[in-house]
């Protein structure tokens, strides 16, 4: 286990971590104002209904299928009954399609952002950026997939990158299982790691956003008046007291 | 019981110009913004016409509002929660810049820069979204003063429910202007549509208001107001909307839609609802009934027992008075003369609208009739079925007869006082042919033609006890002016991010004691940019017009010429 072993899959995964969870806590106190999907529906319609469903409901898939990969031992797998060539069918070919879904989703969204005009004009830098990553991690990912079905990096992912992202989240971190994985492997995770980094300063951060409490809230929300009138906030020390009961 | 107060405005479509002043007027004090500026929180329609955006009344395109599913049960057009959360990737009914129109500005540099050359240069129309030259091919009042008719007015989704021969004669011979707001709506679509609950109803005066920090931007209101009265803005990636200036109401002044209202026709007040049958009147079956079932739920602030109810639901004693003084509770329940704009949609509307007899009275005056003898009104608005039609579909979902009885009381009225002003003995059977009294017609006139700017605007001025913080006192830091270095700019993720200055009036002591001074608006500490949200109608807001010559060494133009020194505080606030 060298030194290089130890900074990328020890001391990297746990910046990336650490800039990912503080770094949204920082953001949400922060920003809230910046916090959303900046949607460019109202520019474009044509191009973003099928790329935009097909991007987000693919990467789902995705992220549906890396829990399962990651977090679920292949222990326990095996102790249901499913055996080793099942599972690897199973995964490549649920896995292939939602990679491919999201992989053209990505393109047409790409290919709308770089032609339609006011969609470019509305890009950022950070935008850019961030694409940049994300595309590199998912083509990275899903070619460890059609390798996997050509047969090609024989080592099982989840011999080696599973239990490490899971050695990571005990805080008895395993570099050698990483170090053992194949190139294609080593590089998705890397590429990740760096999508993690940036994810709270990019416009990723709408993911956190899903509005699963819609299904449980009324209609209609009521919310009183601020206590605040007034052009500017209250300096600390005169904060307004509550006067009585009446209205709120 | 369960009264809620709910503040609403009624509009006199007869004396509406339509000179768009309220629209000018919002947009410099909300939506001069980048990101906003196709946004009118504040538009002036043309009817027939398409209206803003294009074809919004279309429901059957824009799902907009509730409808009765099976088993009589209200849900939202757009389908089931789930349903909207599935298709949150991309809102398969959002309109488009298109069914706006693509902002623009033009080219002044060249106009300034140009060299000297054979001919003019012009300023050549830029796209906002894209800088890049563009074509200028629609606007939110393309079709203003039935431009582009009859083409345009074709497409005109209530006229379309017209019979043809009808819709003909209405290109002839009518026209009339359509004010629109937000409705602030007892039972908003918009909020419900919210996938992140950031659109809400004030509980204190029931002014509906998106929440920009917790907004994130899934545009589903949009689709759910029927209005289209809810905005994207396309740079912070929020949605905005009509606040009903709620930092003025606050404060008891009115919108600056109402403010500026040149022909004097807004009409602001709060009405007292009972919240708990809200359900069950949006629910009411027949389209029809939704007038009637509207009204039903607003409460008669003169009975002991909604008063009871009321204080016990905390309302303040002076909120009441100002429901019982209320303008537009009388004109939507003591006369009956305001309608809801599209009741079917099933939101609860609370901004109605007196609808125009004029199209009527000009028709009778150019065939050589006298317009507003009794009889002669009578007739032509039962003959004249062309415009009633029309308004019915757009007031009560198609029942005529109700809006042939508003305009025959408001004809009954312009006989009754054309009577009395030319010294005839008054005419009492005018007033009963349309269930009312002579009393109650010279109180509707006096409401609808001569009430003065506090008969106009009963607004009751929030409650918050007043605390230092609201005083414009040196308290804060003295670099905590606009642009100052204590606002620090933009955060790092540019102009949409960071903390938000919380918007505001003045505090109540100021705003007071300005409007008791004999001084006008502006205060001269004040930024260059002019201001209308601070604009209480006196003088001229600071920067509006640039100093006359005379005045150039006093610096600072007033129009009253109070003759003080230049540089004293035209604000002279007496500071608690």
């Amino acid at each position: 286990m060298s030194a290089t072993d130890v900074l990328l899959w020890v001391i990297l995964p746990y910046v990336s971590l650490a800039i990912f969870v503080i770094g949204h806590y920082w953001r949400y106190r922060y920003d809230k104002f910046g916090w959303t999907t900046r949607s460019t529906e109202l520019y474009e319609q044509r191009l973003l209904r099928w790329g935009s469903p097909l991007f987000h409901f693919g990467i789902l898939f995705v992220l549906l299928g890396h829990i399962a990969g990651l977090g679920i031992p292949k222990s326990w797998t095996e102790a249901v009954g499913i055996s080793e060539t099942g599972y690897h069918a199973l995964a490549v070919i649920t896995g292939a399609i939602a990679g491919f879904c999201t992989l053209a989703g990505l393109a047409i969204l790409i290919y709308r952002r770089r032609t339609v005009g006011p969609v470019f004009s509305a890009t950022t830098k950070n935008d850019k950026f961030m694409y940049v990553v994300l595309t590199a991690t998912i083509l990275l990912g899903l070619s460890n997939t059609v390798l996997g079905v050509l047969g090609h990096e024989g080592a099982d992912y989840r011999d080696t990158v599973s239990p490490w992202f899971r050695s990571i989240f005990y805080f008895r971190p395993q570099p050698e299982l990483m170090a053992e994985a194949g190139l294609g492997f080593q590089l998705h995770a890397l590429s990740a790691l760096l999508l993690f980094a940036i994810w709270p300063f990019t416009r990723l951060v709408h993911v956190f956003s899903a509005p699963l409490g819609y299904f449980t809230r009324p209609y209609i929300v009521y919310r009183s008046r601020s206590a605040q009138l007034g052009n500017r906030r209250a300096p600390r020390g005169w904060e307004q007291e509550r006067v009585g009961g009446g209205r709120r | 019981m369960r009264v809620m107060a709910q503040m609403g405005m009624v509009m006199n479509l007869d004396k509406c110009i339509g000179c768009h002043t309220c629209s000018v007027t919002c947009k410099q004090a909300w939506t001069n913004r980048s990101g906003v500026e196709y946004v009118w929180f504040n538009n002036v329609e043309t009817r027939p016409g398409q209206g803003y955006p294009r074809t919004y009344e279309d429901q059957e395109k824009w799902k907009g509002g509730w409808e009765v599913g099976r088993g009589g049960r209200l849900r939202l057009r757009t389908g089931s929660r789930l349903k909207r959360l599935l298709t949150i990737f991309s809102n398969p009914v959002q309109p488009s810049i298109a069914d706006y129109y693509e902002p623009w500005t033009y080219d002044y540099d060249t106009l300034l820069n140009a060299p000297v050359q054979e001919h003019t240069p012009v300023a050549q129309p830029r796209s906002l979204l894209t800088d890049k030259p563009m074509k200028v091919e629609w606007s939110a009042n393309w079709d203003d003063n039935l431009g582009g008719a009859p083409e345009l007015t074709a497409d005109d989704p209530v006229l379309k429910k017209v019979s043809a021969q009808v819709k003909q004669q209405f290109e002839q011979t009518y026209m009339f202007y359509l004010p629109r707001i937000c409705e602030h709506c007892i039972n908003p679509s918009c909020a419900a549509s919210c996938p992140s609950g950031a659109i809400y109803k004030r509980a204190e005066d029931g002014i509906v208001l998106v929440d920009q920090d917790r907004c994130r931007g899934w545009r589903m209101c949009m689709t759910g107001c029927p209005y289209k009265k809810i905005y994207y803005n396309h740079r912070t990636g929020k949605a905005e909307k009509c606040t009903f200036c709620f930092p003025r109401v606050e404060v008891g002044i009115p919108t600056v839609c109402s403010e500026t209202c040149v022909g004097r026709l807004r009409y602001i007040g709060i009405v007292l609802y009972d919240a708990d049958r809200v359900l069950e009147a949006a629910s009411t079956p027949d389209d029809q009934d939704l007038y009637e079932a509207q009204r039903s739920i607003l409460l008669d602030p003169n009975d002991p027992e909604v008063i009871r109810a009321a204080t016990a639901a905390g309302i303040r004693r002076d909120w009441i008075d100002a429901a019982q003084r209320s303008p537009i509770y009388a004109l939507i329940n003591r006369y009956e003369v305001a309608l809801p704009l599209h009741p079917e949609y099933r939101t609860m509307p609370m901004v109605w609208y007196i609808p125009p007899l004029s199209p009527v009275v000009d028709a009778l005056t150019e065939t050589g009739h006298d317009g507003e003898d009794a009889g002669n009104i009578f007739g032509a608005i039962e003959a004249l079925r062309i415009p009633v039609e029309y308004l019915a579909g757009l007031f009560t979902a198609g029942d005529t007869a109700r809006v042939t009885g508003v305009l025959r009381k408001l004809g009954a009225m312009r006989s009754y006082l054309r009577d009395l002003n030319l010294g005839r003995p008054a005419d009492e059977s005018i007033a009963t042919a349309v269930g009312m009294t002579g009393r109650d017609l010279q109180d509707l006139h006096r409401l609808l033609a001569i009430a003065k700017y506090d008969e106009r605007y009963v607004i009751p001025p929030a409650h918050a006890e007043q605390g230092p913080e609201q005083e414009e006192l040196d308290v804060g830091c003295s670099l905590d002016y606009d642009e100052g270095p204590g606002m620090g700019g933009w955060g790092p993720f540019g102009e949409t991010s960071g903390g938000v200055t919380p918007i505001a009036v003045e505090n109540f002591h100021m705003l007071a004691g300005r409007q008791l001074s004999d001084t006008p608006a502006a205060p001269p500490t004040k930024d260059e940019r002019v201001n209308l949200l601070n604009w209480d109608g006196k003088g001229a807001p600071e920067g509006m017009f640039p100093p006359r010559p005379e005045d150039s060494a006093a610096l600072h133009g007033r129009p009253d010429g109070g003759g003080e020194p230049p540089d004293s505080p035209a604000v002279t606030d007496p500071k608690p």
